[in-house]
């Protein structure tokens, strides 16, 4: 098999006002014809810097600054600017994380997929519009044709993203750069996206270099792997022997941090403690020894380089590179949850919740378009136990998670919280039931104030409700999330994305509540950090007896995390039961298509087509059924709440009608 | 696209009527007896000849029929007597008015040409010499006083070198024609008199200049500032990524985003060049409206604030109503 790429050696260096920084250092792989390589790794680790070195897309201060880039025996670093913008788009293409910002705004969407067809002179402009409008349709775009008159913002998220790939295929590129394709989309979508990329890679022979953070997207399209750890390859070779068989410790923590569907559970998820190494100050030796629970006294004098441990299999460690094998982690036997007896009243009661909002007028004399995010919602949540609520975007799980908190007024429906009605509190009582429950949300970049330092971040709450000794108070609350009590008179931007969530972590029990509403805590954290964040909320919720409302949209971290799990699909929960009965026992549609969707290596998938239906209108019937396989005329009735087993129920016409793939 | 511009033009006629219910109740709350400045003393303390005239100029109407009247006459182009001209202030404006118009576009029009391609090239070329430039001339623009610069760009180009003429609309023995439009780069040219478009012309580049100066200064600022912006945003490395040539990339992907505050800005400006001239028209001895606001100000006629008052919100709402529809055609997500 000849090498369409062929990387060697690459060093890309960001020269900071703090010195220089190798963000690639010494990287070399090759990609055959028709070839599918994922290259994974931590953010921070090169990954991207890579892919956009490789199209020579990086601006001042980066430059590239060694090696060669050889694509069908052609030097891309030695390209000038005229060979470089032919080869760019035609020879091989790339395709971005965020389809929001990645397409042009303000041009249609029928013009970014034709336009490089004309410049790179292959068709006249009514011929490219035309291959345009086929490449969309061949892409899932439904109605295509109206690409030549919509814009970016007019496309849901799965669409811009088939509308991207679509891009990156409009000159029937022989290698296709992904880099984290899926990342931004719902499991279901990702499902379709990654399906729609391994047909491209199949019907056309497109060979594939896919980016990901997610070793379950890269397992499920990728043969081989190639895994990277500040600036290096640390181990590569067939995909399904590396995350069988890691010999790279990094690799190996990689393989068993990430909380998986088919793994058995375990009380605490195994991780990388520590961080990444300062890239200004890389180790002398290995660069993940200070993190490295196998090292041994050669790690930390000498670098390891990448030997070869078999066919196809290589390896950057001193402690594999004879063949020796990493030990399978032990996995600590999962402690019993502490659970208040049943017969104690719930902490929290929601009946029949509703909420809609009204959107503005298109026109003068439109009629307001009313959203229904949630559609009568009722649950119940035990002092000490975790309740998650998974659903993809736009299901209504953030405003079910803002009722509950009485950030929103409910339109219908009650709440009792602490066996006291909540559900109309205003003023004062409001203001005293913050001190009982508290939120933490999802980017920790966005939720601290960037002008506080953490101390006074952490005080405010403290004050504002007249803590007898805040500032003793404060030291604690760091100390107890994991932080150096010390570190108070940072600011939030002098603390990676994990630590920023522990600082979340710390206000929010600042005022030791009886309830956390987590509302996707952990997804915009690295693989290895979502680990060390929900191991310390475990902690903390067996320390202090903390109940948990868990929002999330990545049903693994909820198996991992929840005692029960309630999924939520156009505003109305669909099913509910405890965490493993659940996972085990899927009993409506579109649970089971939604574990089915979760990629993981050697596993089909069932694939929903579509999209969730706008919330703008009020479905009759059952909501999920057009895009039910196995809908069936009664479905257009309203299904009936069916409690299928002890402490599980379903709102389906057919429970167990569909059967995982 | 239709029922944006059509909201916007609802709402631009909304905000005329009350801007001109503001002008017509500060007149009508301003400290002061009309009837009792035409009366004098002693006509004035008799009450039946106080309340005939009050009668006689409607003033014992209830406010809002009076309103009603002053609105009416607004519509029929009747903004009332100038105290000092002793003319209908609509003529007074008409007369005035082109000269004005005439520098301000002049000055727009320089400012904008110069400004968004200094702008785009100190963004595309960061740091380079042109950066260093367009640098340079924002600060000088934003921060030059006008008074100074007018003074200096006199002293220096009339004064001195000689290479302009001085103050002025027109030499002070040329017979420039007298319409039809008022604006004399328009009319000579009409009747092909190249001679008075070339004498209109050079006295018009020196006031020009002037009142460019801080339109360009912000106009290449903004510009600089929102191209930087755009050109780190995806769809531009995405554009790359697609092996369009960096003039396309520049030119159609990220300028097009990078417009859009400029829009705003430059709409502002003109408002503001339209409205505003009166220090470098008073300098340059130019017959335009900020001279005729400056007179009128310091002769206290009040018809004749009023009505320039209304022309300047009538123009800052017009001018507004051109930007709210250029962000349509810009930007998409602006449409509903």
């Amino acid at each position: 098999m000849t090498a369409i790429l062929d990387v060697r050696d690459l060093v890309t260096v960001f020269h900071t006002d703090a010195g220089p920084v190798r963000a690639v250092d010494g990287v070399s792989f090759t990609v055959g014809a028709g070839e599918t390589l994922g290259i994974v790794g931590e953010s921070g680790s090169g990954k991207s810097v890579t892919a956009q070195s490789i199209m020579r897309l990086l601006d001042p201060p980066a430059r590239i600054e060694g090696g060669q880039v050889l694509f069908q025996g052609r030097d891309v670093l030695a390209m000038t600017t005229r060979e470089l913008t032919d080869w760019r788009g035609a020879g091989a293409a790339m395709v971005f994380q965020d389809s929001l910002t990645g397409l042009n705004p303000v041009l249609t969407i029928l013009r970014q997929v034709s336009e490089h067809v004309v410049a790179h002179g292959r068709m006249d402009i009514a011929g490219a519009r035309r291959h345009g409008i086929e490449l969309l349709r061949s892409m899932g775009v439904a109605s295509p044709e109206r690409a030549a008159t919509s814009f970016p913002h007019q496309f849901s998220g799965g669409m811009r993203q088939r509308v991207m790939l679509a891009i990156g295929m409009a000159n029937d590129p022989v290698l296709l750069i992904a880099d984290e394709p899926t990342t931004a989309l719902d499991v279901t979508v990702q499902a379709q996206i990654l399906d729609l990329m391994a047909g491209l890679n199949q019907k056309h022979g497109t060979a594939i270099v896919l980016i990901s953070h997610d070793l379950g997207v890269i397992g499920s399209l990728c043969r081989r792997i190639a895994v990277m750890y500040a600036g290096e390859v640390v181990e590569t070779g067939p995909t399904a022997e590396v995350l069988d068989d890691p010999r790279h410790p990094y690799a190996w923590a990689l393989a068993h941090a990430v909380p998986r569907l088919d793994a058995p559970l375990a009380a605490r998820l195994p991780g990388v403690e520590g961080m990444p190494p300062d890239p200004l100050a890389m180790p002398r030796g290995c660069r993940f020894a200070p993190r490295c629970r196998f090292r041994i006294a050669r790690c930390e004098a000498e670098h390891p380089p990448l030997a070869e441990i078999g066919p196809g299999r290589a390896v950057r460690c001193w402690v594999t590179m004879d063949g020796g094998r990493l030990p399978s982690p032990a996995l600590p036997a999962a402690a019993a949850a502490p659970r208040a007896a049943d017969t104690e009243p719930p902490l929290l009661e929601a009946e029949g919740l509703v909420k809609t909002f009204r959107l503005p007028r298109k026109g003068i004399f439109a009629p307001h378009e009313t959203v229904h995010a949630v559609n009568g919602v009722s649950l119940h949540l035990m002092r000490g136990e975790s309740l998650g609520i998974v659903g993809e975007s736009g299901c209504g799980k953030s405003t079910l998670a803002r009722l509950i908190t009485r950030l929103h007024a409910p339109d219908a429906g009650s709440i009792r919280f602490q066996g006291k009605d909540i559900t109309a509190l205003g003023g004062e009582a409001l203001r005293a039931l913050r001190l009982q429950m508290q939120m933490v949300f999802q980017d920790p970049y966005a939720s601290l104030n960037p002008r506080m330092r953490v101390d006074q971040i952490l005080l405010e709450p403290l004050l504002v409700h007249g803590h007898a000794k805040p500032q003793e108070r404060v030291a604690a609350l760091l100390d107890m999330v994991g932080l150096n009590p010390a570190w108070g008179t940072r600011f939030p931007h002098e603390f990676s994305g994990g630590q920023r969530q522990r600082i979340s972590i710390a206000r929010a029990l600042a005022l030791n509540p009886a309830l956390i509403v987590a509302d996707e805590p952990v997804s915009a954290l690295d693989v290895n950090v979502q680990a060390q964040v929900l191991n310390l909320m475990l902690e903390l919720r067996e320390r202090l007896g903390l109940s948990y409302l868990f929002i999330a949209h990545d049903l693994a971290v909820v198996r991992a995390f929840c005692d029960r799990v309630a999924v939520m699909y156009l505003g109305r929960l669909v099913e509910e039961a405890s965490a493993a009965e659940l996972f085990a026992r899927p009993a409506h549609p579109y649970t089971v298509s939604l574990l089915s969707a979760v990629p993981e290596p050697g596993r089909s998938r069932i694939i929903l087509h579509g999209e969730p239906p706008s919330s703008l209108r009020q479905l009759q019937g059952c909501a999920f059924r057009q895009r039910c396989p196995v809908a069936r005329p009664v479905c257009a009735e309203s299904p009936p709440l069916i409690e299928v087993a002890a402490g599980h129920s379903v709102l389906c016409h057919a429970p167990w009608s569909l059967q995982r793939a | 696209m239709p029922s944006y511009i059509a909201l916007r033009l609802v709402s631009a006629v909304v905000m005329a009527l009350l801007a001109s219910l503001v002008i017509f109740l500060i007149s009508h709350f301003v400290p002061g007896d009309p009837v009792l400045a035409q009366l004098g003393d002693i006509l004035a303390s008799d009450p039946a000849v106080v309340a005939e005239w009050r009668a006689k100029w409607g003033l014992d109407l209830p406010l809002w029929e009076r309103y009603g009247i002053f609105l009416s006459g607004l519509l029929h182009g009747d903004l009332g007597t100038s105290i000092a001209t002793r003319r209908p202030v609509l003529e007074d404006i008409v007369q005035f008015a082109p000269a004005t118009v005439e520098l301000a576009t002049i000055s727009f029009v320089m400012a904008l040409a110069l400004g968004i391609p200094l702008g785009i090239a100190a963004a595309v070329r960061r740091d380079s010499w042109v950066d260093a430039v367009a640098r340079v001339v924002s600060l000088v623009g934003v921060s030059a006083p006008t008074f100074w610069l007018a003074f200096i760009m006199l002293a220096v180009f009339y004064g001195w070198l000689g290479w302009a003429p001085g103050p002025g609309r027109v030499d002070p023995i040329a017979f420039p024609p007298e319409g039809p439009t008022g604006f004399l780069l328009i009319d000579t040219a009409l009747i092909a008199d190249w001679e008075g478009f070339a004498d209109a012309l050079a006295h018009l580049i020196l006031p020009a200049i002037v009142l460019a100066a801080a339109t360009l200064g912000l106009i290449t600022r903004t510009t600089r500032a929102a191209m930087l912006d755009c050109l780190q945003q995806d769809y531009v490395r995405v554009a790359r990524a697609k092996g369009l040539m960096e003039r396309v990339v520049i030119l159609r992907h990220a300028l097009r985003n990078a417009l859009v505050p400029v829009v705003t800005l430059g709409g502002l400006a003109y408002a503001n060049l339209l409205t505003g001239a009166v220090m470098t028209e008073t300098i340059f001895a130019w017959p335009g409206l900020g001279r005729y606001t400056f007179r009128s100000a310091a002769a206290l006629d009040f018809p004749a604030i009023m009505g320039i008052t209304l022309v300047v919100s009538a123009t800052y709402l017009l001018v507004n109503l051109l930007v709210d529809i250029s962000y349509a055609v810009l930007d998409p997500r602006v449409r509903r």
